[in-house]
C-alpha cells in the first residue's frame, strides 16, 4: 500500500472514533444525530477513498467510486428526515438549547 | 495494520450498541443504528483490503441503500403520514 492510502485509512478511522464519542456523550438527539452524521459520514467517505487509491481505476475502485456520493447523499438525507421526523414527534430538547428557530418557522 | 483498524472499528459498533441499549426515546436507538449501518460500510472496504475478497464492496453499496430505506421509514412513521404522502 502507497502512504496516502494508509494516511486516509487513519484519518477515516478517527473521525469514525471521534463520531461515536459524540454519539455517547452528547446529551441530546439533536446533538448526537449532528456529531454523529457528520463526523461518521466523512470518515467512512474517507476509507472509501482510500479504497480507491489503492486499487486504481480496476473494478473495485469504481465500485467504491460509486459507493462515495451514495452514501453521502443517503446519510444526509436520512439525517435531515429522522431529526424532522423527532422533532414533529415532540421529542424534547436538552435544558442547555438557547435558540429554536424551527418553532417559529412552524407558527 | 490493518487488523488493527479493523478491531477499533469493531469496538465502536459495540458503542453504538450501548447507546441502543440505553437510548430514552425510539428516536435515539434508530439513530444508533443508522450511524451502525455506515459504519458497517467502512468495515466491508477494510475487509477488502485485509482479505482481499472483492465481492465485499457489492455488500457495502447494499448495505447503505438499505440503511437508508430504513431510516426513512421510521421518519415517516415518526410524523405519523403514510408513506405516500
Amino acid at each position: 500500500m502507497n502512504s496516502i492510502s494508509i494516511i486516509l485509512l487513519i484519518i477515516g478511522v478517527v473521525f469514525d472514533l471521534f463520531g461515536c464519542i459524540g454519539l455517547i456523550r452528547l446529551p441530546d438527539i439533536y446533538n448526537r444525530l449532528q456529531s454523529a452524521t457528520k463526523c461518521v459520514t466523512l470518515g467512512t467517505c474517507s476509507i472509501l477513498l482510500a479504497l480507491l487509491l489503492h486499487y486504481g481505476f480496476s473494478e473495485v475502485g469504481i465500485k467504491a467510486l460509486i459507493a462515495i456520493p451514495l452514501l453521502f447523499f443517503a446519510s444526509t438525507v436520512g439525517a435531515h428526515a429522522l431529526i424532522r421526523g423527532s422533532y414533529k414527534f415532540g421529542i424534547k430538547m436538552t435544558d442547555k438549547t438557547v435558540v429554536d428557530d424551527y418553532k417559529e418557522v412552524e407558527k | 495494520m490493518i487488523g488493527i483498524l479493523l478491531y477499533i472499528l469493531i469496538g465502536l459498533s459495540f458503542l453504538c450498541f450501548i447507546r441502543v441499549l440505553s437510548g430514552p426515546t425510539m428516536a435515539d436507538r434508530m439513530v444508533a443504528i443508522d450511524i451502525f449501518g455506515t459504519l458497517v460500510v467502512g468495515i466491508c472496504a477494510l475487509l477488502v483490503l485485509k482479505t482481499g475478497r472483492l465481492f465485499l464492496i457489492d455488500v457495502a453499496i447494499a448495505w447503505i441503500i438499505l440503511s437508508f430505506i430504513g431510516t426513512i421509514a421510521l421518519a415517516k412513521y415518526l410524523t405519523r403520514k403514510k408513506l405516500d404522502e
